[in-house]
């Protein structure tokens, strides 16, 4: 597409634009953000509170979190599912909830980019070897295993 | 638009408190959670060095700070609730003040359990 040089927009209108937040529809990007915050807030008052009361209320709670209560845990693909759904679930609506705070407080153009850019950044570093460690996660590591695919 | 963000800095009745802690509690436990991931990952190394890791978080200090963190985030879920219900719940945004109070009842019936567990199982009462 060729380019012909903008009118002197300000720089502030530009940087709106690219957030799409303008208010002339040109997407709905901020209606489906709203709306995810939203939805992916309730799965995970279900997965978080859920993943509180296993681990520390149930049983010796805190005192019995090791390396063997983890493979206990992820022996099960209901637990593997449910931790693998809670971290991409808290890491979208965290990384987003970010993304508006960002918006609101930093106002220079350059700021917004570096603090946005830090902020995918670490998203996407931590999503993919949160889920990275879900799936290759080797319960023989530990040679006392009890469990039966150690044996 | 003013240099400074004016409007950022409420002052004012629960309506804008609850905004605040609900900004706040949210950076907190996403924060929290990246280094949490960080720590889990260390099943990946060896059981030795995630036990060791995860023996932190069994010091009192340590355990004083997820109490902290358990109370951020039973209130970041049910003040989040409550925002849904305002904007969903044709009858929410006239309920208000019931469901603000109905926030700090679950919070304080969830939250005093939790406390006296937690804290039993790590000063090992
Ligand atoms: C436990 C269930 C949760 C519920 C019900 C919930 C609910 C919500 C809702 C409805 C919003 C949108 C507020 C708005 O648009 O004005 C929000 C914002 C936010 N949430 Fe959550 N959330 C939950 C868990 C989490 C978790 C686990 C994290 C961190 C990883 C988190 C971090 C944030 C952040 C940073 C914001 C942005 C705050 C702002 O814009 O002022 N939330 N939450």
């Amino acid at each position: 597409m060729s380019e012909i040089a903008a009118p002197r927009s300000s720089s502030r209108s530009r940087s709106l634009k690219g957030g799409g937040r303008n208010r002339s529809g040109q997407t709905n990007f901020e209606l489906y953000s709203w709306l995810f915050m939203r939805l992916s807030g309730l799965a995970l008052v279900v997965l978080v509170l859920g993943h509180l009361f296993v681990n520390l209320m149930l049983g010796g709670g805190i005192t019995a979190l090791d390396f063997g209560f983890v493979a206990g845990k992820w022996a099960n693909p209901l637990w593997q599912v449910w931790d693998l759904l809670m971290l991409w679930l808290a890491m979208l609506h965290g990384t987003n909830g970010l993304r508006t705070i960002i918006n609101d407080y930093a106002e220079k153009d350059q700021t917004r980019f570096w603090l946005k850019a830090l902020l995918i950044t670490a998203a996407i570093v931590i999503v993919v070897l949160g889920t990275l460690v879900i799936f290759t996660f080797d319960p023989c590591l530990d040679p006392s295993s009890t469990l039966s695919v150690c044996k | 638009m003013p240099s400074k963000p004016a409007g950022t800095l409420y002052r004012g009745r629960e309506g804008m408190w609850s905004w605040v802690a609900h900004r706040i509690t949210g950076v907190g436990i996403f924060l929290f959670l990246l280094v949490h991931v960080l720590d889990t990952a260390l099943v990946r190394v060896s059981p030795e060095a995630y036990n060791e890791v995860i023996g932190t978080y069994k010091n009192p200090i340590v355990g004083l700070l997820e109490v902290g963190l358990v109370a951020a985030i039973l209130f970041h879920a049910f003040n989040g609730i409550r925002l849904i219900l305002v904007d969903f719940w044709a009858k929410g945004p006239r309920y208000q003040r019931q469901l603000m109070i109905g926030v700090g009842v679950i919070w304080v019936v969830l939250f005093v359990p939790f406390v006296i567990r937690h804290l039993t199982h790590v000063f090992g009462g």
